[in-house]
């Protein structure tokens, strides 16, 4: 296996795009990254995308984007595992390129929300729940997140006041960026008294549902160095799963696929979690941002909630471990079957430096961790700076 | 493409408004009401109240009622109307026009037009500019414009908190009779399928968030500032703006991307007293407006209709709005004349009951 770097990277703000389609969303991202790059043809195009049969009534991403981008001919198909499917593209690409069968990748993360609106959206979104068991009885990710997140504080005795810095501190840094959905910031004291929309997950403790596209370009690490001034390796990339229901697992406070895949990462890498200088975590509930700093082995069971305290003074850009640099899901916005590779491209921006308002100093090592469902699948990559 | 001055709609004879009326009916409906029952109180809401038609109203009674105190404020002999248009999204015919009600009801001859209009929420304004083509260019006397709706809101919706009645009704005329006069207007339309409700269905469906920015805004903006570059106008040169008024955020919101302060507004936005009220909304933020305005004030009006478009009007107040009939009723009469109900009521009087 060849040590696999990222040379291109691009993404556009998430929002909501009404005007522009499918295609043209993820061509834009493509284009960007492939001018980063500095190259014109990739081998072959993977595209990360979750709902487009639902959302856009289109399947062949791969031969859709590639026509369109004047691409016309190059091997391109699309990796789906829900919200993970950018992560499980990424790790495609990685795969593809590591192994020697193809010389370069493009890897586009793309999802167009807006072509539906209200509840027949969350009828789309809910396809990646058990559709024998889950779905049929009413169950969304959002519903799902809103149990989880009651049993949580039930075990361990926790307000919804106490998980508020998680997402005080994304639009805090979402503020600041200019890809970001959301740019406004969240009072302290406003997230228990929001809106609920699915008790006790509530509108400023739940991801908007966005448009939006991000892309990265991947070749072998030997080959980077002569291609652009600044590679970004892959050091660590792992899948894992879980059981796609909750209901069949032995403990549901315990994400396992998300320690599997850290430790896997972390083990191929050569690093510890301690190691790492900032993460982008699947932070579309509070509730998975808890669970997740605890599965991860930063938090003791039932603890996890305390990285929000103070306003998340923990997790901002200077503190301990930064987390969502960007705005994260929660500000950035939530482009579904996208956010792999935006967190994939926020990393990139982290490690070469470029990351303006939104820079983590002397980043050197950057965890990234996109999850399907509410964890069912869990991809997580660590990005590196080359001369580490 | 740039704004050209082929777009600007303008009779060869100068048409104005002759003569205007409102009507909202007593009941009122508080958004607290609809927040109470749907969302055990939590919900806040675009509005404060909206007036709700009794249960023996309807668009055709209280277009009657508005067309009534336009005549009684224009002073004319009704026989001498040449056409009564009436624009809604509620008359209660499929089939059999509201508009011949109106005009045998309020005393019109039988040598008129007569019909019924509609484009969503600008059915009013666009009868109002056919009104300036006939009376322009002489083949009326007097028109009869009416925007009035009774609006459908689906039990439980969004838009439950604001669908209101009523509007208002214009009588146009030649420029020498009127109380403002039109100086210009200009209309801009597109296929944008923000909110719709197809034959047969009893409550409107809509896009949520993209009622908003690809079409509210994309539409009143694009006609308003259109037209003052066509007029070679801008904010500052108008006493007063109008605008569709859905909720009070929306309108406030058009107006301060356009430059305009809400004190220029203040005197048109009526949504938190009586909600959005479709056909008629900006009609009646009009008739508000010009109850309160004085000779030479300037007055910008941009309708909206979704799937989609919008009206842009420029009128210019003259020396008869001081010689208005003293028997006339204001908009503002209108408003202060109000009778709480609550949610079950208005269920009942709005016939939300289906067996």
């Amino acid at each position: 296996m060849r040590n696999v770097s990222i040379i291109g990277a691009g993404m556009i703000p998430v929002g909501e795009h009404w005007a522009t389609s499918l295609r043209e969303l993820a061509a834009e991202a493509g284009v960007k990254a492939l001018e980063d790059a500095g190259i014109q043809t990739v081998d072959a195009i993977y595209i990360g995308n979750a709902y487009a049969s639902t959302f856009n009534q289109q399947t062949q991403l791969g031969a859709l984007i590639a026509d369109f981008m004047n691409l016309t001919g190059t091997e391109a198909y699309t990796c789906e595992a829900g919200d993970a499917s950018g992560g499980v593209a990424l790790r495609n690409g990685y795969m593809a390129v590591a192994s020697g069968a193809i010389k370069s990748a493009l890897v586009i993360g793309v999802e167009k929300a807006t072509d539906i609106v209200g509840s027949a959206r969350t009828l789309a979104r809910s396809i990646s729940l058990d559709a024998d068991f889950e779905s049929p009885n009413g169950a969304t990710l959002t519903t799902m997140a809103g149990l989880l997140m009651r049993r949580y504080m039930y075990e361990y005795d926790v307000e919804i006041s106490q998980f508020e810095g998680f997402s005080v501190n994304a639009h805090r840094n979402g503020k600041r960026s200019s890809y970001a959905m959301y740019r406004n910031t969240i009072r302290e004291g406003a997230f228990a008294k929001a809106p609920m929309v699915s008790d006790p997950v509530s509108l400023f403790d739940s991801a908007p549902d966005g448009d939006g596209a991000a892309a990265v370009v991947l070749v072998a690490s030997d080959h980077a160095k002569d291609m652009v001034p600044q590679p970004i390796t892959i050091s660590g990339s792992s899948v894992k799963t879980d059981r796609l229901m909750l209901q069949e697992r032995d403990n549901i406070l315990k994400l396992n696929a998300v320690s599997q895949s850290a430790q896997q990462a972390l083990k191929q890498a050569d690093l510890k979690i301690s190691d790492i200088n900032l993460m982008e975590l699947h932070d579309s509930y509070t509730i998975l941002t808890t669970l997740s700093f605890e599965s991860l082995g930063l938090a003791e069971l039932g603890k996890g909630w305390e990285w929000a305290n103070n306003g998340g003074e923990q997790i901002d850009l200077t503190g301990k471990m930064p987390i969502s640099t960007f705005g994260g899901l929660k500000s950035r916005g939530n482009p579904c079957g996208a956010t792999g590779i935006y967190q994939a491209v926020e990393a990139v921006h982290q490690l070469r430096g470029i990351a303006t308002d939104n820079q983590v100093i002397d980043a050197r090592h950057a965890f990234i961790q996109n999850l399907g469902g509410l964890a069912s699948t869990v991809v997580t990559h660590i990005l590196s700076i080359e001369n580490v | 493409m740039n704004p050209n001055s082929n777009w600007l709609m303008k009779s060869d004879r100068k048409v104005g408004i002759v003569g205007y009326g409102s009507y909202i009916p007593r009941y009122r409906l508080p958004g607290s009401e609809v927040a109470r029952i749907w969302t055990n109180g939590l919900s806040g809401s675009p509005v404060k109240e909206k007036a709700v038609a009794g249960i023996d109203e309807d668009v055709i009674t209280m277009s009657i009622e508005a067309a009534r105190n336009a005549i009684a404020c224009a002073n004319i002999d009704p026989l001498n109307i040449r056409a009564v248009w009436v624009g809604s999204e509620s008359h209660p015919y499929a089939v059999k026009p509201t508009s011949t009600i109106v005009a045998e009801s309020i005393g019109t001859s039988s040598n008129i037009l007569a019909a019924d209009w509609e484009f969503a929420c600008k059915a009013g304004t666009e009868a109002v500019q056919a009104s300036i083509g006939i009376v322009g260019s002489g083949m009326a006397k007097y028109t009869m414009s009416i925007g009035m709706d009774t609006a459908q809101g689906r039990p439980g919706d969004a838009l439950e908190y604001t669908a209101a009645s009523g509007g208002a009704a214009f009588i146009l005329g030649a420029a020498e009779e009127a109380y403002a006069i039109y100086q210009g207007s200009y209309s801009y339309v597109t296929d944008t399928p923000d909110f719709w409700r197809r034959a047969g269905e009893a409550y409107p469906s809509h896009g949520d968030r993209f009622t908003g920015e690809p079409a509210y805004f994309a539409h009143i903006t694009s006609a308003a500032s259109n037209l003052m570059e066509i007029m070679g106008s801008s904010p500052e040169d108008y006493t007063y703006a109008v605008f569709h008024q859905p909720n009070v955020k929306f309108p406030l919101r058009a107006g301060s991307m356009l430059g305009f302060s809400s004190e220029q507004m203040q005197p048109g936005l009526l949504a938190n007293e009586i909600g959005n009220v479709y056909s008629g909304s900006c009609m009646i933020g009009l008739t508000a407006t010009l109850d309160v305005a004085q000779p030479g004030d300037r007055i910008l009006m941009v309708s909206y209709g979704s799937g989609a478009g919008s009206d842009a009007f420029d009128l210019l107040v003259t020396d008869k709005i001081k010689d208005k009939p003293n028997t006339y009723i204001t908009t503002q009469n209108y408003i202060q004349r109000r009778t709480e109900v609550d949610y079950a009521t208005y269920v009942r009087y709005r016939g939300k009951l289906k067996e």
